[in-house]
């Protein structure tokens, strides 16, 4: 039997999957938590197989035991049947099915290798959608060379495997993320040689009143601050990686400072040597089950193309609901909160009567929201990065595309939008199917054609229909417990 | 009354306005410029953005059978060797827009249906087709990793594939170069007239009055045609591609099964899937071609995708472990007689059409704009029009 | 590293130590290999990346199976990682 019912299937077991799975199970409906990770907490809450080594949470995560206290629950409904916990399922598509949806899965910690077990099909009443993001990237001369890893990657290797990207790092791009990245690498043992944040926390003066609604942050903020002194990182705000060093292997980095508009100041690049830099500048959210699904978007306050979600987490598309960065990038706990009012209002829909009252966390969501978009306000892409990106600069990592080749496509070929650049020089078109050059290749079209970042730009870069790589054979193979996986009849 | 042949002339006025930047509208004022017309492209979104940009890049002759269709894709795919030799850049147009001169095979699966393409064949040489039957033991010979349970099929060496959005682009960009305008992103809203005649076309930035206005509007012509206040009856027919991880050269041909070309010829509605399956010079292979009739819809449908990957590993069983990364949907024009449109609408004097080539408009493209281009310039048309005749649906709208 | 290592796996034929739970390119990581991949069109060298999943940057051929995200993929015991080029093909 490779197929299975529920009232609810929530994708994704980071905090707002996670979330959302206990408060639909608790007020009584039947939940199955699909999730590509082989141990639950997502991105956020990953954590290492006790064979990894001694591992003690608090040393890498916030928030751990709201993570364990969910995850000792969802462990006991799993006891009586209520939830099921579908780790290591890569959901390639979902569809419209009648009167469900129906949730195709791969399996396996890397469903690529040979040997996983047959792909799997969830059918499901009601939906949330708790995708989360990954590391957006901009690229920069030698991003490409081996040593230079996403700030994500990094943080990866080290809750997963407690292994140390490197012996000396450089933790570059913007956002307070970078913070967490640089203070779990120091306590592991890599000398952190700079954190090299492009923009100001000075900048969060111009929001008090978002600061006053999530007081807890800036002391998680201030805590990481903290620990990166005594480990004696040096922080320099407003400051960029411009170029990694290196000919097979990252050997160094050159910084330079940027002004207020984002632009380098002359005279101002250093040399930094390192083995390794992770870099990110914000994250990107991952659309492409929603956007299968037809739901509506809209683009953020840190240019994402978002879910458009209502007062309930409901997408656009009747019987879907979403939480978490995929509605808007704000962090674990905005997901947590989110995640909860989609849990629950996915079970109200299915008729569930004990659901508590919303209205404290909705209040919270709200502080929570606002702290989330002064974040964003305070530490944004410097645009003047990208356009400073030369015609030699790699934009695409999969299929070898330069700046150069994106500007020809708009220039010389015409294309007016992300989507047909893609079409004419490739960008995007590769194994990561954009997902790590769509941001830059959108804003590079926009600055060519001379516009501002379109959502049909972003769009180009998000949907997919297939979402993860699906072998042809695995694809050839129908769900064999007979229902009909496609659309309605 | 007929058209009055349009005279070369520069004025602010353009002869021709081609409604729709893709192959199509790009080949036709490719043709129009270089027969000295001046030229506005205009399109309700970017360049290759509708079907064009969604298609395989089908030049084919084999898929058809004797009739007007097979008469405009052998004169098509004259134009486009003639084409592919263009100097342009540093390069030759060909190269630039991965014209590939790889030939088609079509393969039976059992003898029955070997034997309904031999009779195909036979009918086929008569206006010019090349085929050469390839028994089932030198199957693998031209393709090695075929599977061996085949009964036999043909090689169509005339058969060729281009990359189908760089082809459009190049093409306006030709035109441009001979001082055509491509207006994006600008929706034709109505249409300009005197009288019955019509004189132009009007957007939300401008009315463009223009010699006279050719409808390639793609699936999208039937809705340009109604401002216009005739019937074309053009509608959705979709269709799934997949695309696999980039592999080395493995797929020679564009190889498809001889039930494909009945798929294609076929009335309904329904999913129907036949497979077709071809490498590209960016190291993917392609696989097709569904089509249904769902209006356009654009949500992903899995039945469809999954009969195309049996289907593919089915003739290419090394495929099995490959990764499909992507797939992409498109929705050709279909009519309803599965020809074109093409020439001047005696419904409305000064509206030409070139739409409704359904899966077939990449390779038909160049044909046609020379067939429109000619009338345009009232010379002699290569072919009779009179299959392709806007009018000849009646009044009545089919769907 | 300086965790006692549980079990072997090879690299291109070199054995490499390695702990349970960690992935194949966790298990590079800490040897201190940083590229196991040449690109298709330039030959340039790749290796971890996004190190979730996501960027395909990291791919390795597994006990014969080309293309494997070394980022995901859980190293085992006895097992044969060999470097690629180009497709992996």
């Amino acid at each position: 039997m490779t197929g299975q019912r529920v009232d609810l299937a929530v994708v994704g077991a980071g905090p707002a999957g996670l979330a959302a799975a206990l408060a639909a199970a608790e007020a009584g409906v039947s939940v199955a938590i699909v999730d590509a990770g082989v141990r639950p907490g997502g991105q956020y809450w990953r954590s290492p197989d006790p064979g990894a080594g001694p591992f003690r949470p608090t040393t890498l995560h916030h928030g751990w035991r709201r993570f364990a206290t969910t995850d000792a629950r969802l462990t006991d409904l799993a006891g009586t049947g209520r939830v099921r916990r579908l780790a290591g399922h890569h959901v390639w598509s979902v569809v419209a099915a009648g009167d469900h949806w129906s949730v195709h899965c791969l399996r396996g910690a890397e469903p690529r290798q040979r040997g996983t077990p047959d792909p799997v099909t969830v059918h499901a009443r009601r939906l949330v959608l708790a995708t989360g993001a990954y590391d957006r990237q901009l690229p920069f001369p030698g991003w490409d060379l081996p040593g230079v890893i996403t700030a994500g990657g990094a943080q990866a290797l080290l809750k997963g495997n407690l292994v140390v990207a490197g012996r000396t790092v450089v933790v570059a791009g913007t956002g307070p993320f970078l913070l967490p990245v640089a203070d779990g690498l120091a306590r592991y043992g890599a000398r952190v040689a700079a954190v090299v944040e492009a923009n100001s926390p000075v900048g969060f003066a111009r929001h008090p009143g978002a600061l006053l609604g999530a007081v807890g942050k800036l002391g998680e903020a201030g805590g990481y601050a903290g620990r990166l002194l005594r480990h004696r990182v040096p922080v320099r705000h407003r400051h960029a990686v411009l170029r990694a060093l290196g000919t097979d292997q990252l050997t160094g980095v050159v910084v330079g400072r940027l002004d207020r508009a984002g632009r380098v100041r002359a005279g101002s690049e250093r040399r930094i040597a390192c083995d390794v830099l992770a870099v990110g500048w914000g994250f990107t959210p991952q659309l492409e089950l929603a956007l299968q699904l037809g739901c509506a978007t809209r683009v953020d306050v840190d240019q994402s193309l978002v879910l458009a979600v209502d007062d309930d987490q409901a997408t656009s598309v009747a019987g879907v609901w979403a939480a978490g960065e995929a509605t808007g990038v704000g962090g674990a706990d905005l997901a947590t909160v989110e995640g909860r009012i989609a849990g629950r209002a996915a079970a109200r829909s299915l008729g569930a009567e004990d659901v508590p009252d919303d209205r404290s966390t909705r209040r919270r969501r709200t502080a929570l929201r606002g702290f989330a978009t002064a974040m964003h306000q305070v530490y944004p892409v410097p645009s003047a990065l990208l356009a400073g990106c030369a015609d030699d600069t790699l934009v695409c990592r999969c299929e070898e595309v330069s700046a150069g080749r994106i500007r020809h496509a708009v220039t010389e070929l015409g294309a007016t939008e992300a989507r047909v650049v893609k079409l004419l020089a490739r960008p995007g078109m590769g194994w990561c199917q954009g997902r790590v050059c769509g941001f830059a290749t959108a804003c590079l079209t926009a600055r060519h054609a001379g516009r501002a970042v379109t959502e049909p730009d972003l769009r180009a870069f998000a949907e997919r229909p297939i979402a993860a790589p699906t072998s042809l054979g695995d694809l050839a193979t129908p769900p064999d417990d007979g229902h009909p996986d496609g659309e309605p009849a | 009354m007929p058209d009055l042949p349009l005279s070369p002339r520069t004025s602010p006025t353009p002869d021709l306005v081609v409604v729709g930047a893709g192959i199509v509208g790009a080949a036709c004022a490719y043709h129009a410029t270089r027969a000295g017309l001046s030229v506005t492209v205009v399109d309700s979104g970017p360049i290759a953005g509708g079907t064009t940009g969604a298609g395989e890049g089908n030049i084919l002759v084999s898929d058809k059978e004797p009739g007007p269709e097979l008469d405009l894709a052998v004169l098509s795919n004259r134009q486009w060797r003639d084409l592919a030799d263009l100097p342009l850049d540093d390069t030759t147009f060909g190269r630039a827009v991965e014209l590939e001169t790889k030939g088609g095979l079509v393969v039976a699966t059992d003898q029955a249906t070997l034997d309904g393409l031999a009779r195909l064949v036979a009918t086929q040489r008569a206006p010019g087709i090349e085929a050469v039957a390839v028994p089932t033991d030198g199957l693998r010979d031209v393709e090695p990793h075929l599977t061996h349970d085949l009964a036999g099929g043909y090689r169509y060496p005339q058969d060729m594939q281009v990359q189908p959005m760089l082809a459009a682009a190049h093409l306006l960009r030709l035109a441009r170069r001979a001082g055509a305008t491509v207006l994006t992103h600008e929706p034709v809203t109505g249409f300009l007239r005197a009288g019955e005649r019509v004189t132009g076309v009007r957007t939300p930035r401008r009315d463009l009055p223009a010699g006279a206005v050719l409808n390639a509007a793609g699936t999208w012509a039937g809705q340009v045609a109604a401002l216009a206040g005739v019937t074309v009856p053009v509608a959705p027919r979709r269709g799934y591609i997949l695309v696999t991880e980039p592999l080395p050269p493995l797929v020679r041909h564009k190889v498809y099964l001889a039930d494909y070309v009945a798929d294609v010829a076929s009335d309904s509605a329904a999913l129907q899937t036949s497979t077709v399956v071809e490498g590209t010079r960016a190291g993917t292979i392609l696989i097709g071609a569904s089509r249904e009739r769902v209006g356009f819809d654009r949500t992903v449908s899995t039945p469809a995708l999954r009969r195309l990957a049996a289907g593919a590993v089915r003739l290419f069983p090394v495929l099995r472990d490959v990764a499909v990364i992507r797939a992409y949907r498109g929705f050709r024009p279909y009519c309803p007689d599965h020809l074109p449109v093409i020439g001047p609408d005696p419904r409305a004097p000064g509206l030409h059409h070139a739409c409704g080539h359904e899966g077939a408009g990449i390779g038909l493209s160049l044909g046609t704009a020379l067939l429109v281009t000619q009338g345009l310039t009232g010379q002699p048309p290569a072919l009779d029009l009179d299959p392709f005749r806007p009018d000849r649906f009646g009044p009545e709208v089919p769907r | 590293m300086t965790h006692p290592c549980e079990f072997e796996i090879l690299f291109d034929g070199t054995p490499l130590p390695c702990r349970d739970g960690w992935t194949v390119g966790a298990a590079l990581t800490a040897a201190g290999i940083r590229s196991w991949r040449d690109t298709r069109h330039d030959g340039r060298p790749r290796g971890l990346f996004c190190g979730i999943g996501i960027c395909f940057d990291c791919l390795v051929t597994v006990n014969g199976q080309p293309s494997v995200r070394a980022c995901l993929v859980p190293a085992a015991p006895g097992d044969e990682i060999r470097s690629q080029q180009g497709t992996g093909r």
